[in-house]
């Protein structure tokens, strides 16, 4: 993972609470078996609206995305994050994030960073009022810089220094595979298994076939 | 010291605690795996040569993409094909059991796992998918997790976790007529809003809750992620047990003595403290619909669309602006009028044999509104083969509905099973996100009873609309003596 430390960027003020993973991915697009190339599915269903924020040129390279409450609720994909980072965003600032995307974008280098809502407020207008504006994200000072607004992020000291030192999970918990291995011997011995495989009888599954609909109005 | 449920399954898991801030290292007992989120974690797991730590820990099965019909013939869609046999790849390359589509195991992760008796009390269970939350109902800690948590999981059977808050839900009384465990929580959604759980392990507790089954407890774990809590638990009792009793994983003989002592320690002490409560009495529920585009815009049936200029926060009536003109409805409207297209019975959440069965007690003998299309999806093969033991198929057939096999579907319209732009249906499922179930689709999120009544009348209906007079029916088999009485 790449260090994190400052990030400058432009940002992109999207005026909405509550905006699920389902928005920021549709489910269609979670069918690739690659890490990369999502940046198209970002925001799917808005991108055809010629209004919509990402598609005025002022904002299109933007890199920090200013969102209302509750940023990234529902299904756990991470393909929302990969998705905002393959088009470019590096951060995201919002008042509540949900728990799932917060802990996903952290392990994917992308910072989901907390600021009061007051200050995003603050800074939606700056870049609605000046389209373009840039914002500096500071984790050494734990500051967000835009214009002449300077507000104080948060983000927790776990992920703040795992971003600034660029280190991955994995290689850290597999430093203490002694402690796991230990913990495996302490295991009570009717935990269950999924192998050997206990299961019924293996039965046929017969195949549903579609059904002419006689009365239904299908929409076409 | 006094613990809450949560704390103690968490305690009973930590390989490492964290110092400085970092979060402690949990082992996790349980890991299940399906198509969507599992590919790039395997691929990870080859770049740095590293196995599956533990296999026999871990189970896979089909059932995002999976189509619900011809399921015998090759999957049409070129990229849904491909992720099914990139898990089937995988399972082989790594040693994890699988099953897959026409096995009669296969089915939606979060049943799999039940049925077979994997899911227990006390244990630590992920899986990539967010209704993870579901098997808390067995008073297991269990949380859904991104690819990134699953390649780790997969590599070291290990997840480094930050600390939660706990949050005592009390449900009180009992339920009134007609009013299910969906109708709970999603009233809890409603109260509490779709972040109101953030950073919170729930413990459902209370008489309403003690007295459901465990599909009822299921559906309402289930939807924990959809108030933005980690997880949703219930202590395990007499009915989690006989439940879980000669399912084919459950311990057997004294092993199974073992298990239930332990088991039975699994609760909150009384003097232990939650970081927050919530009451709510069962006696003032009543059939609970969603009008919006996120679960927590939801109000009784008997209630109208709101009237956004009469909501105080602006955020909230933007959003209810916003919710109200996708969903195409007109602020005031009573929620009865609204006329469906699609009826929706399926899911995590409310696709298991309980719910398929008091469904069917409702349609039998009827015939579907004209207009409307019915797909009914058993949760899993299992599922699907206990409905037709029963007879139900015959019912749901009768009444003009279609009997589909089983997975994830219309849910989240990751196969063919989905709603065209505009159309509008009512989904037993746990998601109303704009386009959740196809481009464009208007999902109302029900229960199993209002979707069956729903499908009779053509618009949001609860049972007691149907003007039976007579008790809504329950979960319970079908008897011939007892039903045809009562339906």
């Amino acid at each position: 993972m790449e260090k994190f430390t400052q990030h400058t960027g432009v940002g992109v003020p999207l005026r909405r609470s509550n905006v699920d993973t389902d928005q920021i991915i549709p489910a269609v697009y979670l069918k690739r078996v690659t890490r990369t190339g999502f940046e198209d599915a970002l925001f799917a269903a808005w991108r055809g609206d010629p209004a919509f924020i990402l598609n005025q040129d002022a904002y299109s390279s933007g890199t920090v995305l200013v969102a209302g409450p509750d940023f990234g609720t529902g299904s756990s994909r991470e393909h929302a994050v990969w998705a905002l980072k393959d088009y470019g965003f590096k951060v995201v600032l919002s008042a509540r994030f949900a728990d799932i995307f917060r802990g996903n974008s952290g392990k994917q280098g992308l910072l989901a960073a907390q600021l009061a809502q007051e200050d995003i407020e603050l800074i939606w207008k700056i870049l609605e009022t000046r389209p373009g504006t840039e914002i500096t994200v500071d984790l050494e000072s734990r500051t967000v810089t835009c214009d002449d607004v300077v507000v104080p992020l948060h983000v927790d000291d776990y992920t703040r220094w795992r971003l600034m030192e660029g280190l991955d999970d994995i290689g850290l918990t597999m430093q203490h595979t002694d402690e796991i291995a230990d913990f495996e011997a302490r295991r009570e011995s009717w935990r269950p298994a999924t192998l050997p495989a206990k299961h019924l009888p293996p039965v046929e599954i017969k195949a549903a076939r579609p059904v002419e609909v006689e009365l239904g109005r299908r929409p076409a | 010291m006094a613990g809450t449920l949560a704390e103690k399954v968490w305690d009973a898991h930590v390989v490492r605690r964290g110092t400085d801030g970092a979060p402690d290292l949990l082992y996790i007992d349980l890991h299940l795996v399906h198509e969507v989120t599992s590919p790039q974690a395997f691929e990870g797991l080859r770049i740095a040569g590293r196995p599956v730590r533990r296999p026999d820990l871990t189970l896979a099965t089909e059932d995002h993409n999976t189509p619900t019909l011809d399921i015998d013939r090759p999957i049409a869609d070129t990229t849904s094909r491909t992720q099914i046999q990139t898990l089937r790849n995988n399972a082989a390359e790594f040693g994890v059991r699988i099953h897959s589509l026409g096995d009669a195991d296969q089915g939606i992760v979060h049943q799999v796992g039940p049925q077979l008796g994997l899911t227990q009390p006390g244990l630590t269970v992920v899986c990539g998918d967010s209704h993870t939350s579901t098997h808390g109902a067995f008073g297991a800690l269990a949380f859904g997790i991104g690819t990134s948590e699953v390649e780790h999981v997969l590599a070291t059977q290990t997840l480094p976790l930050a600390p939660f808050k706990t949050m005592a839900i009390t449900v009180d009384g009992q339920l009134p007529q007609g009013a299910t465990s969906k109708d709970i929580i999603l009233a809890i959604i409603a109260k509490i809003g779709t972040g109101g759980g953030q950073g919170y392990v729930l413990e459902y507790r209370g008489e309403a809750i003690r007295s459901l089954s465990m599909e009822a407890r299921m559906t309402i774990c289930n939807m924990s992620i959809e108030a933005g809590a980690r997880a949703g638990m219930i202590a395990p009792d007499e009915t989690t047990f006989a439940y879980l009793k000669g399912r084919p994983h459950a311990p057997e003989g004294a092993d199974w003595d073992a298990a239930v002592e332990y088991w039975k320690t699994l609760r909150t002490d009384d003097d232990a403290v939650f970081d927050e409560e919530v009451v709510l009495a069962a006696a003032d529920l009543e059939p609970f619909v969603t009008w919006g585009t996120n679960p927590g815009q939801g109000l009784p049936l008997s209630a109208n669309v709101p009237v956004p200029e009469q909501i105080a926060d602006a955020n909230e009536r933007v959003a209810a602006e916003r919710a109200i003109e996708y969903m195409g409805l007109t602020p005031g409207q009573p929620l009865r009028e609204i006329k469906v297209d699609t009826v929706f019975i399926g899911s995590c959440t409310n696709g298991r044999i309980e719910d398929l069965r008091s469904v069917a007690k409702v349609v039998r003998g009827k015939k579907k509104a004209d207009e409307v299309r019915v797909l009914v999806v058993p949760a899993s093969a299992r599922v699907r083969l206990q409905a037709e033991a029963e007879g139900l198929d015959k019912i749901f057939l009768d009444f003009g509905a279609e009997w589909r096999n089983a997975g994830c579907s219309m849910c989240l319209g990751m196969n063919p099973d989905q709603l065209t732009p505009g159309e509008r249906s009512a989904s037993t499922s746990n998601r109303n996100f704009e386009g959740r179930q196809g481009k464009g689709g208007r999902t109302h999120l029900v229960s199993p009873l209002v979707a069956a009544a729903t499908a009779i009348r053509g618009t949001l209906s609860s049972y007691g609309d149907l003007g039976t007079g007579r008790p809504a029916p329950d979960g319970s088999p079908l008897s011939d003596e007892r039903d045809l009485q009562t339906v």
